[in-house]
């Protein structure tokens, strides 16, 4: 089994799909000839031509509204986000006419929308935002974000071959520090959680980047045995693995990248205290960005992301109560 | 009126020779359909048997049956709320169009979506959302679809005047130019977005931005169906053809308020006096007249039809409240748009087109 990194992984899949099914068409501003602001499809052009990986207008509403309308004519497009940011002005288009569109009309919409995401390298309030839960509250619309690259590779082929709206959230921060046993071909991961490190004294859940710091933070605690749940898929939210995991280890510590209020991490937290109360032997916990921009400078930047000593101490007490 | 562009507006005179006088008659019915059923839902409105507000295009028929009648089965359309006499073209039924008026199961969004906020994905339309104009750039993409697959089709869709000012008009006006395009943009300048008059509305003729955009743009008399109808069927060839998309504004008038509740007092009464005299319906009909046509038979078959739907849709069930959550993501294939009907004699003689 070849070892990638979550970037190779997510080229990979795109690579395969674009050779498996002739509907798949690529949509992105300097995804061509320039091969992506982070080279994702870097060469793609010279094997599929510019029809298949289209350089786009800088026109965010313009490439998710076009990805609706050559979707709901028989295509597959996959649409690039240049930065997870810049969806804000294709919001409209993603929310009111993709997400609702099944519901008011019969009509799939199946495009994915790959959103590079995230922060920890210093790209300020307009290069770093975790934009999830806005399409978390919008009906219609799936939300998976890998952490491994096995994932970003299998989750990528299921989203695109999702029959509905999939904002795949790819976290930059990851492209080429986590690497990993990808297998090859094609291959669909399911859009349910995944136990990363199964334990019984506490869970940490959390997604993207944050399941990394999750697994590192967690390493020793004391000697504790804690798991950590990685969610994978925040739209459907795999209601059966959260619950599991509470049962098993009554402690729970959620971790958001996002901003804190109305995060994913917020809705996890809710489900719990409406399901898996009478499991609990201590108080939910949470640990997210604050209600910030993402600042730029490191110093700054750091004191507001969650880290590994953050999420350790979080654990320690818990585990304390 | 005045043209814009060097392309010459289309004239009724021109649309003659492609229309046979069951097109002319076809034309008129769609249009009298579409105010049959719009006064009818208005009544139905004012019993309170209509929900939420209500809308029409009274007054702009022209604009829908004249654009519609140029497309084939394959193109696909995505229709904005004054033009229902493009559902009708395009086959959806009277009855189904009072139910969805009404909220009822049998209803085109079987009461998911009120009003004319519709589109039969069977019949090669998608409905609009409230988000104006979002779907010039699905229909722009659409086109784009066509393209790459080297498809003779077109896509159309109609916005107003309102819509001009939004940065979707621009994105998908430029994407089209720059792609060149199959699609057939209908700007329906009907004089008010909701209560703003024009003048707040923008510095030059909109129909001027297509040729900033690099594709050709044409202004037409809107409240004349068989014009509409001749523009229509040029930019589609013209798309067909590889030439890229048109822009045609619509000139018209909106003859009520911008719905239900809107009393128009913002509208001064000569204005709304003057369009009276160029009613779309009413031209049609002398036009028809003057060759023989009996008019008052389609007239009264229109009626019947309606009498009948209205019955029909008035009898139909509600949905069932126990359904309100289901649908909301697609769980088998993604089914793309099924062909619509294309009554146009110019598709009905020519299986070649089709």
């Amino acid at each position: 089994m070849p070892t990638l990194t979550y970037l190779q992984a997510i080229s990979a899949a795109l690579r395969d799909e674009l050779r498996a099914d002739e509907r798949v068409l690529l949509m992105g501003e300097d995804i061509g000839v320039f091969g992506g602001a982070f080279k994702v499809t870097d060469g793609f052009i010279d094997e599929f031509g510019p029809d298949r990986v289209m350089d786009t207008p800088l026109a965010e509403s313009g490439i998710i509204g076009t990805a609706i309308g050559a979707a709901v004519v028989g295509m597959r497009p996959v649409c690039e986000m240049q930065f997870s940011d810049f969806i804000s002005c294709g919001f409209d288009q993603l929310v009111n006419v993709a997400g609702k569109m099944h519901y008011r009309q019969g009509l799939a919409v199946p495009i994915t929308v790959r959103l590079p995401s995230g922060g920890g390298f210093s790209g300020g309030p307009f290069h770093s935002q975790n934009p999830e839960a806005w399409f978390m509250h919008a009906p219609g619309i799936k939300v998976v974000a890998p952490s491994t690259a096995a994932d970003a590779k299998g989750l990528l082929h299921s989203a695109i071959r999702d029959p509905n709206p999939v904002c795949f959230m790819e976290h930059k921060h990851l492209y080429r520090r986590v690497k990993g046993e990808v297998p090859s071909g094609v291959f669909e991961t399911p859009f349910t959680a995944r136990v990363a490190r199964p334990g019984s004294d506490l869970v940490v859940m959390a997604y993207g980047a944050m399941v990394t710091v999750a697994l590192e933070a967690t390493e020793d605690v004391d000697g504790a045995s804690v798991e950590v749940l990685d969610l994978r898929s925040l739209v459907p939210l795999d209601e059966e693995a959260i619950l599991d995991s509470v049962a098993r280890c009554s402690k729970v510590v959620i971790v958001d990248e996002a901003n804190s209020t109305c995060a994913a991490g917020a809705q996890v937290a809710a489900l719990i205290a409406e399901k898996g109360f009478e499991d609990l032997d201590g108080p939910v916990v949470r640990v997210a960005t604050p209600d910030v921009p993402i600042p730029f400078s490191p110093p700054l930047e750091q004191a507001v992301l969650p880290g590994v000593e953050r999420v350790r101490g979080a654990c320690r007490e818990l585990l304390a109560y | 009126m005045a043209t814009h562009t060097a392309e010459p507006a289309a004239d009724g005179a021109a649309a003659v020779e492609h229309l046979t006088t069951e097109d002319r008659i076809w034309l008129l019915r769609a249009m009298l359909l579409m105010r049959g059923l719009e006064e009818r839902a208005m009544t139905l409105y004012r019993q309170g048997k209509v929900p939420g507000s209500f809308y029409d295009g009274y007054g702009q028929e022209a604009v829908s049956a004249g654009a519609a009648f140029a497309m084939g089965p394959e193109d696909r359309l995505c229709i904005l709320h004054r033009d229902l006499a493009a559902h009708l073209i395009r086959g959806v039924t009277p009855t189904r169009i009072l139910a969805q008026y009404m909220g009822r199961a049998t209803g085109i969004t079987g009461g998911r979506d009120g009003n004319v906020h519709f589109g039969d994905r069977h019949l090669g339309c998608v409905g609009m959302v409230s988000m104006l104009p979002d779907m010039m750039l699905v229909a722009t993409g659409m086109a784009m679809a066509f393209k790459l697959r080297g498809e003779r089709r077109c896509a159309l869709t109609w916005f107003g005047d309102g819509s001009t000012s939004r940065g979707d008009f621009h994105e998908a006006m430029n994407w089209a130019g720059v792609q060149k395009l199959p699609v057939v943009f209908v700007l329906e300048n009907n004089q008010y977005a909701y209560s703003t008059p024009l003048e707040k509305q923008f510095a030059v003729d909109p129909v001027e931005r297509a040729a900033a955009y690099g594709f050709v743009g044409v202004t037409v008399d809107g409240n004349d169906a068989e014009a509409m109808f001749e523009a229509t069927r040029a930019a589609r060839e013209r798309a067909l053809a590889g030439d890229g998309p048109t822009l045609i504004e619509a000139v018209t008038m909106r003859m009520h308020g911008h719905a239900a509740h809107d009393d128009m007092k913002y509208v001064p009464k000569e204005q709304v006096e003057q369009w009276r005299k160029r009613d779309p319906i009413e031209r049609q009909e002398a036009r028809l007249r003057s060759l023989g046509v009996d008019v008052d038979a389609v007239r009264a078959e229109v009626k019947a039809t309606i009498d009948a739907a209205a019955e029909e849709a008035l009898a139909a069930p509600m949905p069932d409240p126990a359904t309100a959550v289901d649908g909301v993501f697609c769980e088998g294939e993604a089914e793309p748009l099924g062909d619509g009907n294309a009554p146009w004699s110019g598709f009905t003689r020519s299986e070649a087109v089709a």
